[in-house]
């Protein structure tokens, strides 16, 4: 007989609780781990036993121990006395300063193609899509060796410079360029440029506020302006105002002094933004291309120049396209940087490379560049996934 | 990328092969096989180098065929890897290859850490620096503040750090490079003022690569010992002892004078040593102690030459490469090569 007024129970009883399907689920997926974790560890534990029986030595020792190798190009000092540890420091930060820099230029250089490809001027355009085309269809590596055979050919002999001036040679050594020669004033300029700085961010910051609240816009380029410079050429003039450069003098073999860019590294990084950039001009083309077409109308209809469609219309909304697959030519482009090796630039995986070859750890230097390139690419991609985040369309 | 895949090979292999080399295991395989595969240089004349029908010459590549003379009584039976100074080792070890007879010079920490082992020293080699005729260097010793250009990989990249620093030449900048062709192209190109490799490896790449080898000078000073010698494989003492004996052989033959125009006349020799290296006594086969054919040292003599023979016809003074034989003479000539006694 059917209760007609029944009492609401609880959850529909099943059984017991490892009949629960989410109590089941998490088991399984414990289960799942576990598997996979004893498995990866027979198969190291195995791999080490057999090294070790073919006489391999293994274990991230030789990370300590004195690598006595050569490194021609490190931001940071280099001796052959030091470790193989610090030598992948030095090979990873030539990879960061390579692939940063490399990045910043790809994007302008590859957002002026992408524009100028839409441009209706039939000469620039013409050659833009020239550009895209090749580029992309020659092999980076090609590009790199060509490039640096180039600079061995073009560029004029290293006792005999092109002299650019105010210090600047260029020759087959690469470009040197006066290097200032920092005195405390420098030091003190610095700092209180840095202050300045902030105090300008903080201003504006009152500015727009200010704005917002009362609807007078208090002037905002001149102080701005003042604020940021005055105070230090005040700083730096009072303390004497010193600039000596250190310029490259001919010695007997080469320019020695100042500062150095050695054709290894202007091969990649040249090799990389331009191979980059042509991907990267086909992404912004496309970005543009997507924001629909009445949205350029009625920017006309605004009365809004064609620069000023492009900055304020069709970009912003374009960003929201680009950034994804931008975000993968960045991937690319730090990736690619491992053919650096070729052209004699020192970057992480030529560092690998030599470590693996004068310890014989390849096992554990493989690992350290995987660790490497994937922290790379995952950081990347979290900044483009957040900056993504923050220009995306907000619904309201 | 080729480097990877090969490492991880190897270690695919050294992750599924379990438990350790049985004693005999390679020297079964080459045998089975049929050939013997020998890892040798990418092209260093004089040391391994194929022509354009793809024919392969040079010391090192003249020691794989004495190996595979004494082994299958046939000189051919080779197959030629070309490897880079940085895959040679990984080839050695995934097993690519039986041997490495490849320039490659004889330290602790390659003999001792990275599972080979050295058989013996086929060219006693010393590092040196080339300089361009026209910057009048006369000493390695003048080069602060040069720019020389090496591979990477090798032994000359660590002796040259330790050269520069024993004698405080902090100026001097080392370009290095992963591949011989791009460090030798930027030393031709004007990039780097200097270039140092093995001393043999200098005259190599003047004969070869230098628009006019006369421009450009190998300065006297050799900063390190570069003992070059075939490496094998850890586990298997078999084959290790065979390669071994096979320069030992070749040395041997040298000193008695049997050589390859006189060496079937030398089989009528009535001198035991020459009887005991040709196999000619049956009583007193020393190739069945090796698990070899009683003539083995015969068919390496026959096909290949004695030690004398193979440096003269490659590296010898009637070469582009125009070496002495320096310390590479007998040892009863005042060198260094010098065989245990075949006995
Ligand atoms: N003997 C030294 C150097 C051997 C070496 O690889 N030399 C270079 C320059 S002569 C070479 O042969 N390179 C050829 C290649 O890597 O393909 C060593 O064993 O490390």
């Amino acid at each position: 007989m059917a209760n007609p007024n029944p009492t609401p129970v609880r959850a529909p009883a099943t059984g017991a609780w490892w009949n629960d399907r989410r109590v089941r689920a998490v088991f399984y997926q414990i289960v799942f781990v576990l598997a996979v974790a004893a498995g990866i560890w027979v198969l190291v534990d195995n791999t080490i036993e057999n090294l070790r029986a073919r006489g391999l030595r293994t274990g991230f020792d030789f990370l300590g121990a004195r690598s006595g190798i050569p490194i021609s190009d490190s931001i940071i000092p280099w001796d052959p006395d030091d470790t193989f540890g610090r030598a992948y420091l030095v090979g990873i930060l030539n990879t960061l300063r390579v692939g940063i820099v490399g990045i910043i230029l790809a994007t302008i250089l590859g957002t002026i193609v992408g524009i100028a490809r839409l441009s209706q001027n039939w000469l620039v355009s013409k050659l833009a899509s020239i550009y895209v085309e090749t580029i992309r269809n020659i092999p980076l590596l090609l590009q790199l060796i060509f490039i640096y055979a180039l600079f061995g050919f073009a560029l004029p002999e290293q006792l005999d410079p092109l002299v650019i001036g105010g210090g600047f040679f260029l020759s087959k050594g690469g470009l040197m360029f006066p290097l200032l020669k920092l005195e405390a004033a420098h030091y003190a300029a610095g700092s209180v440029f840095l202050v300045s700085f902030a105090a300008m961010i903080v201003y504006n910051v009152w500015a727009k506020r200010r704005q917002n609240a009362t609807g007078v816009a208090p002037p905002r380029l001149l102080p701005s302006l003042a604020m940021l410079l005055l105070p230090t050429i005040i700083v730096f003039l009072a303390m004497g105002a010193p600039a000596e450069f250190d310029v490259a003098a001919k010695t007997r073999f080469r320019f020695i002094g100042g500062g150095a860019i050695g054709p290894e590294f202007l091969t990649v990084l040249l090799g990389l933004v331009i191979y980059t950039a042509a991907f990267i001009a086909e992404i912004v083309r496309s970005g543009i291309l997507a924001v629909s077409y009445g949205q350029t109308e009625a920017a006309g209809a605004l009365g809004l120049t064609r620069g000023q469609t492009l900055r304020l219309v069709l970009l912003p909304q374009a960003l929201r396209v680009i950034i994804p697959p931008m975000t993968s030519q960045y991937l690319n482009l730090v990736k690619n940087s491992s053919l650096a090796l070729i052209a004699g630039y020192q970057d992480v995986v030529a560092i690998e490379n030599m470590t693996m070859n004068q310890t014989g750890r390849a096992l554990e230097a493989i690992m350290l560049i995987m660790a490497v390139y994937l922290t790379i690419s995952l950081s990347i991609s979290l900044a483009m996934n957040t900056y993504n985040k923050r220009i995306a369309l907000k619904e309201r | 990328m080729k480097k990877l895949a090969i490492a991880a090979a190897a270690f695919a292999a050294a992750a599924l092969v379990a438990g350790p080399a049985l004693a005999g295991k390679d020297l079964d395989n080459i045998r089975k096989r049929g050939s013997l595969v020998c890892g040798v240089n990418t092209g260093l004349a004089g040391f391994s180098i194929a022509d354009t029908q793809g024919r392969w010459t040079g010391i090192d590549v003249d020691v794989c065929r004495a190996i595979a003379a004494a082994i299958f009584g046939d000189a051919n039976k080779v197959q030629f890897k070309p490897t880079s100074a940085q895959q040679r080792f990984q080839a050695l070890q995934s097993g690519e290859v039986d041997v490495l007879s490849r320039n490659t010079t004889w330290t602790l920490t390659r003999d001792a850490s990275l599972g080979m082992i050295f058989t013996g020293v086929t060219f006693y080699d010393g590092q040196g620096f080339m300089v361009a005729k026209k910057l009048g260097v006369k000493s390695a010793r003048e080069l602060d503040g040069a720019e020389i250009c090496v591979q990477s990989g090798t032994t000359t990249e660590l002796n040259l750090t330790d050269f520069l620093k024993a004698n405080n030449m902090g100026k001097a900048k080392a370009i290095v490079f992963e591949k011989i062709e791009e460090a030798t192209a930027a030393f031709f190109s004007g990039r780097c003022q200097a270039y140092t490799t093995d001393a043999s490896g200098l005259a190599s790449t003047r004969s070869k690569d230098a628009k006019n080898p006369d421009d450009f000078v190998i300065l006297p000073e050799l900063i390190s010992k570069e003992p070059l010698g075939p490496a094998v494989r850890r586990g298997d003492e078999e084959f290790f002892a065979i390669v071994k004996w096979v320069l030992y052989a070749m040395v041997e033959a040298e000193e008695y004078g049997v050589d390859r125009a006189n060496v079937d006349q030398m089989k009528g020799s009535p001198n035991p040593a020459v009887k005991r290296l040709l196999g000619v006594d049956a009583k007193n086969d020393m190739g069945k102690l090796l698990g070899l054919k009683a003539d083995w040292a015969y068919q390496v003599i026959k096909q290949v030459g004695n030690y004398g023979d193979i440096y003269d016809r490659n590296v010898g003074p009637k070469t582009p490469l125009k070496l002495e034989r320096g310390l590479n003479a007998l040892w009863s000539k005042g060198g260094l090569q010098y065989a245990p006694p075949i006995r």
